[in-house]
């Protein structure tokens, strides 16, 4: 790189107003939990097993002779704890996906985590709006609409049922690309017709996704159509996506599956392919309770309540600049 | 800045750009013909395939358009430059421009590529000649030329308030507004890229 450097480079990008919010916000979401008994948890950042999601790249680690990860999320170890027994628990951590960059999008970034058993995804869903009202300190709009709702208003299609001729020529024409991938061309669509068509200042979940989708939600029936959907949703704030949630899949054989999957794709990709996690499968094989679980962004959240615009303005110190 | 260098089966040389290495001013070919990137935003679902939602500039036609990457996929590069080079003369068919490096080195410009620099051409003035492929795809001139009035009515001397204006053609055939006060045969400062009377020149 020749770029020129500003001179201010060593100077943080946030400003302290920003700072500031970000540490009142660790603190509510403290109280928040606290308030609630759920247990505040520490996980391994570095892990001998990578998440195998073929959309979602770890950072390798150089750690004797055997390679370690750093965690994308810290979901796989908290699921382990939930298997033991843990009751309800949430971690405040910081994640790390390589090569994501943007205005939305810091390679590292800060992750609120928490696992509900008893929940399913509905009751989960409320009490994400619950801390969103105590971290802003008012009521929240809020709205539910189905994957395929939201399609058929904002994209004016089905996307569970369209075919996938008519998907990329649909695609072919609104962005002047296509693929033979039906999820990625879904994928283009919820992000730059759908998300974007949604009223920013009412917190939408998104629910019932495709089940090519589930990543670690079960799979069952929708109860209208009797599609094959996953319960998982998304909530959407202020013109991004905030947050990620499932009614978790207890199944080990299923996850299994799952996850030869993600690395069946991986290969066909030339992505790399690491081992599965196996003290995970342990868990699920010894029993991990019915529950529901969701990840927040937090630097996100932050640019909601804040409205900054581009992640870095809530970064002391964004990847540029670290 | 590294870029994956490929052996086609020509055996020439082509190199590559992905879209995590895309950035304002990147050159690129698209489509066969050779683009600037004007802007790059990066697009991901959480748990969905990510893109590149990138903005290009048409070098041949100017046209700015909107395309969408997969994140990952990589497209070539244009081998586009920007030189100074100094007018020399037009034979009528080419307008030939000089390196200003020393070397005396002449490229040939087709009345398409000077298409929008051709009302402010003047010899030995430097203008931006962008290569493709060696070969000038555009020239851009300087924000600022100063040209011969060939044609104007008479100054109107003392006139220099009530900001009225003429027209008045320029050496190159270009005609631009100038006001009242200014005469014939009188050498002024032009803004190319509004084509707007700027000053006399000093």
């Amino acid at each position: 790189m020749t770029d020129a450097e500003p001179l201010d480079a060593w100077k943080p990008a946030a400003s302290f107003e920003a700072l500031r919010r970000r540490a009142s916000l660790y603190a509510d979401i403290r109280q928040f939990f606290a308030d609630r008994e759920v247990l505040e948890v520490d996980t391994p950042m570095l892990s001998g097993a990578m998440n195998p999601d073929h959309q979602i790249e770890s950072l390798a680690v150089n750690h004797a002779d055997s390679p370690r990860y750093l965690h994308t999320s810290p979901e796989f170890p908290m699921k382990r704890l939930l298997a033991a027994g843990s009751g309800p628990i949430w971690q405040l951590c910081r994640v790390f996906r390589k090569g994501e960059i943007g205005r939305r999008h810091n390679p590292e970034f800060t992750m609120l985590e928490w696992y509900r058993p008893g929940f399913d995804e509905h009751q989960l869903m409320q009490e994400v709006t619950a801390l969103l009202e105590a971290v802003q300190g008012g009521p929240v709009a809020t709205q539910v609409v189905s994957y395929r709702e939201a399609f058929r208003q904002q994209a004016g299609f089905d996307p569970l049922a369209i075919d996938l001729a008519e998907l990329r020529r649909l695609t072919r024409t609104r962005f002047d690309w296509s693929d033979d991938e039906r999820d990625s061309m879904l994928d283009l669509w919820l992000a730059e017709v759908v998300e974007p068509g949604l009223p920013p200042d009412v917190l939408t979940y998104i629910h019932a996704w495709p089940d090519s989708m589930a990543a670690l939600a079960r799979i069952e029936p929708d109860r209208d159509s009797g599609v094959p959907v996953a319960r998982r949703f998304e909530a959407f704030w202020q013109g991004m996506e905030l947050a990620n949630g499932y009614f978790e899949l207890t199944d080990a054989a299923e996850q299994t599956q799952r996850f030869e999957r993600e690395h069946r794709l991986r290969a066909r990709g030339r992505q790399h392919v690491a081992p599965m996690d196996r003290y995970l499968q342990a868990a699920l094989v010894a029993g991990m309770p019915e529950c529901a679980g969701v990840a927040l962004g937090v630097d996100r959240l932050l640019m909601a309540l804040t409205g900054e615009k581009d992640i870095r303005r809530v970064l002391a110190f964004p990847e540029d600049r670290a | 800045m590294s870029r994956a260098r490929l052996k086609t089966t020509d055996e020439s040389i082509m190199a590559t750009y992905s879209t995590n290495e895309f950035k304002g001013g990147l050159k690129v070919l698209l489509d066969g013909d050779p683009c600037t990137i004007v802007d790059n935003e990066f697009v991901k679902p959480g748990k969905g395939q990510a893109f590149n939602r990138v903005r290009l500039k048409n070098l041949k036609t100017g046209r700015v358009w909107e395309r969408t990457f997969k994140s990952g996929e990589s497209i070539e590069s244009a081998d586009v430059m920007d030189l100074d080079m100094e007018y020399v003369y037009t034979d009528g068919e080419f307008w030939h421009f000089m390196k200003t490096d020393g070397s005396f080195e002449q490229y040939g410009a087709s009345g398409e590529a000077v298409r929008e620099a051709q009302d402010w051409l003047k010899e030995q003035e430097v203008y931006t000649v962008t290569l493709w492929n060696d070969a000038v795809l555009t020239v851009t001139p300087p924000n600022f030329v100063e040209l011969q009035i060939v044609e104007t009515d008479p100054g109107v001397r003392g006139d220099t308030a009530t900001g009225g204006t003429k027209p008045a053609t320029l050496s190159t055939g270009a005609v631009v507004k100038v006001p009242l006060f200014i005469d014939n045969n009188e050498v002024i400062r032009v803004d190319t890229r509004s084509g707007e009377y700027v000053s006399r020149a000093k």
